[in-house]
């Protein structure tokens, strides 16, 4: 009897890694795909253009809100606390490079993933639903060059542009709230920050950071819209699964990519 | 929503997001060339400026009336060369001393001028003739174990 539930626990146990390891095969596979299919549906700017507006340009309100909103936190928070070692005028460097390197990309890329990621897969996941993407198949449309591509690419080239905008927000932000505000000086504000952060490496590597949480996003955004079973909870679920994997995605590529750029190979 | 309106909307985000790469890359480049007060030029050379830093802010009587504009090194007399930015409102006199203090222990570097009494004002361009160069605090403490080890010794 007890034999019995060990080895049924077991086996569910094998099941659930078999089928995260052959999730994870179709996923890489499905990647290559879209990128072989990429150059022909790059040809139609037409396509990827629409896919921007709709992933890119409908997410600026909640990124730059919350940016400000953000950053004005990290005017109040940051004064306090810099403040108290009588190093108030260092809050440029301290909202500058959190926001630069860390904020940015991530909490953009975490919004992004909530705002975008979730329509992407939604909407797919529909397309399969009402067997539009069977339909294109029908009629020698790919639906991968028509549908997925652009919608990957879409995303890819919005949230950089999403996260730089997200860091300039924040900055914003903290000069309102420190500057205006609490009254650090504008000069001591602006010229400590400029004199910590250099554009190359912090702002570069912020920059590759969004690249790659956008390739990240975007990809499990498709890919689980894509791969969502035909029904209506099938659509639902893959939703819920893309932003759950696509912000644990960001937290742990984040980790990685900041050992790497912080800490060199070499370690 | 047709497809002229997806371009323009496309082209102000990518525009305005490449333009928030520059402000992140130029960290809103040099703020003076925003200012809108009328500013001249007064130069100051120091030995030493410490820690002083561009942009950093010009002090009389612990108000800010300008800003330091242009740092160089004279390459002759190995002397450090502050261009400041001062407000066209306030004038100094001749005989006005510029120092690079430090505001508290951690604070920033600013540059005080102390206004002196002669009659003629220092015009545009001018150099302030005397100056106090940064303490630098390691040299302080060095001078000061020095003298202690000199004059105390046995104690």
């Amino acid at each position: 009897m007890l034999a019995e539930g060990v080895f049924d626990g077991l086996r569910r146990v094998g099941a659930g890694a078999i089928n995260a390891v052959s999730r994870l095969g179709f996923a890489a596979r499905f990647f290559a795909v879209v990128l072989i299919h990429s150059p022909a549906a790059l040809k139609r700017t037409r396509l990827t253009l629409r896919e921007i507006y709709f992933a890119g340009v409908l997410s600026l309100v909640i990124i730059m809100v919350s940016g400000l909103f953000v950053g004005m936190v990290l005017g109040l928070q940051g004064y306090d606390t810099l403040n108290k070692y009588g190093a108030g005028d260092s809050l440029g460097i301290f909202v500058g490079l959190s926001l630069v390197r860390e904020l940015g990309p991530v909490v953009a890329g975490l919004l992004f993933a909530s705002r975008a990621g979730s329509a992407i897969t939604a909407e797919i996941g529909l397309m399969k639903t009402t067997e539009q993407l069977a339909a294109m198949e029908m009629m020698a449309v790919d639906p991968l060059a028509r549908i997925v591509a652009p919608r990957f690419w879409g995303g890819v080239i919005s949230m950089p542009l999403l996260a730089a905008l997200f860091s300039m927000m924040g900055v914003f932000g903290a000069y309102l709230v420190g500057v205006r505000l609490i009254g650090v000086d504008s000069g001591a504000f602006w010229g400590n920050m400029r004199a910590a952060i250099g554009f190359w490496p912090d702002v570069t590597n912020g920059i590759i950071k969004s690249v790659v949480f956008g390739v990240a996003v975007s990809l499990i955004a498709v890919f689980e819209g894509y791969d969502a079973k035909p029904t209506a909870e099938g659509v639902s679920s893959a939703t819920t699964r893309t932003v759950v994997e696509a912000s644990l995605a960001i937290l742990a590529l984040d980790f990685i990519l900041t050992v790497f750029m912080f800490r060199g190979l070499g370690g | 929503m047709n497809r002229t309106a997806i371009d323009l909307w496309v082209g102000i985000f990518v525009t305005i997001g490449l333009a928030a790469i520059v402000f992140l890359a130029l960290k809103v480049g040099n703020l003076a060339s925003f200012s809108t007060v009328p500013s001249y030029r007064l130069e100051a050379r120091f030995d030493n400026i410490g820690g002083l830093k561009l942009r950093a802010p010009v002090k009389a009587a612990g108000v800010v009336v300008g800003r330091v504009d242009r740092i160089r090194l004279d390459p002759k007399t190995y002397e450090a060369v502050v261009a400041l930015k001062i407000d066209n409102g306030y004038q100094f006199t001749k005989d006005s001393i510029a120092s690079i203090l430090t505001s508290g222990l951690l604070g920033e570097v600013y540059i005080a001028l102390d206004a002196g009494g002669d009659a003629v004002l220092l015009g545009d361009g001018a150099t302030i003739p005397k100056t106090q160069s940064a303490v630098v605090l390691e040299k302080l403490i060095g001078q000061f174990m020095f003298d202690k080890a000199g004059s105390g010794g046995g104690k």
